[in-house]
């Protein structure tokens, strides 16, 4: 583990609205995330875990405070570099999954690689290594539709790791899944995590599944509460 | 490398919808299918009313007796015209290029066995200058078979065909209406006109049918031929004053003969036809409208409904430029397609439906060019704001859109 934090947030505030309707979901959050961590980040609903989340995805920028990513403010790049920024660091996993119909899982795969401009043979040999380390190596040409949950849910872990990133986002993955396919998901980012040096951050309200991360964070009223170390730690 | 990254796209997303993108396009293929054949049977109609004109000579004014079509019911027939006038006209009045007599009659042919109803046509070789008729094989009449009335005859290709098949008919005897005669020439083809066909003709010597078949030595019409230098109204209006002089018409009286300018009616037809090919256009113009609405308006729907799609898209890392270009393309893909569909379809419907309305078959590059490029420009135009919509949509908002 480095010195400094990949992901550094600095008084981060989050509004909504303005008026009489203006909502602060975020209230001046700090928090330090150390390259190679495993983090699950819990809390009620409300409590700003997912607008930290969009934050640290890049998906969302902080009303005031500062964002640093490897060292760079995030909060200061418009909307097309940040996109740059997820296209080159970043791999996300869904709670739905979220992979494009009638597509195969190939195809599917190979998408970050496509905005990446990477050439088709590249694409193909990266996309199906990736889905070999997901364990799909043989379902490649299945279109989501005939996919099980569990899956279509390995596809798209196949997809966020398949152009290398430095921190893998997971919103609720397991969300959507029985006991044991959330077991598989989870020993598999276990697995990227130590084996590939990839930072995991994770949204979950299933202490269960945070009991997998070494770091768990928790949220209230748009601020970080606590930080715990997980059983794994 | 953008560009090649969201044409791969472009063409899955059509590739994965492919009957919406059927539907999508219909809308440009009737359009386009529509406007370009609407535009090729037109211009076809146009050039056929030209050559059924330009049939008739260019330039030329026929005489004939009597006050014009379907006029001067009653009373006495009015005269025809004799070989007096055809030299005053080709002496006194200036602009004349040629003036050849016609005297008209019909009959069968007759060559080994084979039978021909035809039309009979007594002329001289000035005829040939002034209809523009060429002989593709033999030779006009000579200047002493004119004289003489002597028995030869120059045949068109209907005559031919139904006469002699494939043989060469030049240097053979045939008979016209019981008497025999040599033929000397074949007519250059003419085609079908508005006035029948043209090449349903024997062609003789006038003073041989005015002998053998009319039997006196009137013409019944008179060819002049305007020189290309002179304004074929001014040479009307002297050619009419001069055969009122000549046929002593009281002034204020009526003509007793009609000049009719083939020139006027080409113009008029030509232009009849003109009218109505944009009439049509138009409207199937507007259909191709309607089509680029239908095209805006499905991928509007397809923005909305790939929410989500474009949500993802924009979370692995695609720039609003990317996602924009996508949906741009996806818009021009269809449009072009369809615009090649209707093209192909359009070819199709011309070559069908020309032969039925008897008007050419003509490949016109510059519609076809014109309507691709419109229903290009369709898509652009119709694909650009679904488009920027698609571009604009926020990733958190788009992927948690259901």
């Amino acid at each position: 583990m480095s010195a400094d934090p990949i992901i550094s947030l600095r008084g981060v505030t989050k509004n909504y609205g303005s008026g009489a309707t203006a909502f602060q979901a975020l209230k001046g959050v700090d928090l330090d995330i150390a390259q190679g961590d495993f983090v699950a980040v819990m809390g009620p609903s409300g409590s700003g875990k997912s607008t930290t989340m969009n934050i640290l995805g890049c998906l969302d920028v902080p009303t005031t405070g500062a964002f640093l990513f490897k060292g760079r403010h995030v909060e200061t790049l418009d909307r097309d570099q940040r996109a740059l920024l997820r296209r080159r660091y970043l791999g996300f996993v869904f709670q739905g999954f979220n992979l494009l119909a009638r597509t195969t899982a190939l195809e599917n795969v190979e998408l970050p690689l496509l905005y990446r401009g990477e050439d088709r043979r590249t694409r193909q040999i990266a996309g199906m290594a990736a889905l070999d380390k997901v364990g799909l190596k043989d379902w490649w040409d299945h279109t989501p539709a005939e996919l099980s949950g569990g899956q279509q849910q390995r596809v798209a872990i196949a997809r966020a790791i398949v152009t290398q990133p430095d921190v893998l986002l997971a919103d609720e993955p397991t969300g959507n899944l029985d006991s044991e396919r959330s077991v598989e998901i989870m020993q598999l980012l276990t697995d990227l995590n130590r084996n590939s040096g990839i930072t995991v951050l994770m949204v979950t309200h299933e202490p269960d599944m945070a009991a997998f991360a070494r770091t768990i964070v928790h949220f209230k009223d748009g601020l970080v509460e606590r930080v715990d170390q997980g059983a794994m730690a | 490398m953008i560009l090649g990254t969201t044409v791969v796209l472009a063409l899955r997303a059509i590739n994965r919808h492919k009957l919406r993108s059927f539907l999508t396009t219909l809308g440009i293929i009737i359009g386009v299918a529509a406007v370009v054949t609407m535009v090729t049977l037109g211009n076809g109609a146009t050039a056929a009313v030209r050559e059924q004109i330009s049939s008739l000579g260019a330039n030329v004014l026929q005489l004939r007796p009597g006050q014009g079509f379907g006029r001067g019911g009653g009373g006495p027939r009015p005269p025809d015209f004799k070989e007096q006038d055809l030299t005053a006209i080709a002496n006194q009045l200036t602009g004349v290029r040629a003036v050849a007599p016609i005297v008209q009659s019909s009959g069968t042919a007759i060559y080994e066995g084979n039978n021909w109803s035809t039309s009979v046509y007594g002329t001289t070789s000035a005829y040939s200058e002034v209809q523009q008729w060429k002989v593709a094989d033999g030779r006009l009449f000579m200047p002493e078979e004119e004289e003489a009335g002597s028995p030869v005859c120059i045949i068109g290709n209907t005559v031919r065909n139904n006469l002699f098949q494939r043989a060469d008919p030049v240097g053979k005897r045939m008979r016209i209406k019981g008497v025999s005669c040599q033929v000397i020439g074949v007519l250059t083809t003419r085609g079908q006109g508005g006035f029948g066909d043209q090449d349903d003709v024997v062609v003789m010597p006038i003073k041989f049918v005015q002998r053998r078949f009319t039997g006196d030595r009137d013409i019944s019409q008179i060819m002049v031929a305007v020189d290309d230098a002179y304004d074929t109204s001014v040479v009307q209006a002297s050619l009419e004053q001069l055969m009122r002089e000549r046929r002593k018409i009281k002034p204020g009286a009526d003509d007793n003969f009609n000049v009719f300018d083939t020139k006027q009616i080409s113009d008029t037809l030509t232009g009849t036809t003109t009218i109505l090919t944009q009439i049509v256009g138009t409207v199937a113009a507007i259909s191709l409208l309607v089509g680029g609405i239908g095209i805006m308006n499905i991928m509007l729907v397809s923005v909305t409904e790939r929410t989500r799609e474009i949500g993802i898209r924009l979370a692995i890392g695609a720039v609003a430029s990317e996602v924009l270009t996508q949906f741009l393309v996806e818009a021009i893909v269809l449009s072009c397609l369809g615009g090649l569909i209707g093209l192909v379809l359009a070819l199709v419907a011309s070559i069908a439906i020309a032969p039925l309305m008897q008007v050419p078959f003509i490949f016109n590059i510059q519609v076809n060019l014109i309507a691709f490029a419109f229903s290009a420009a369709i898509g652009v135009i119709f694909g650009y704001f679904p488009a920027r919509r698609a571009a604009a949509l926020n990733p958190i908002d788009a992927l948690r859109h259901e």
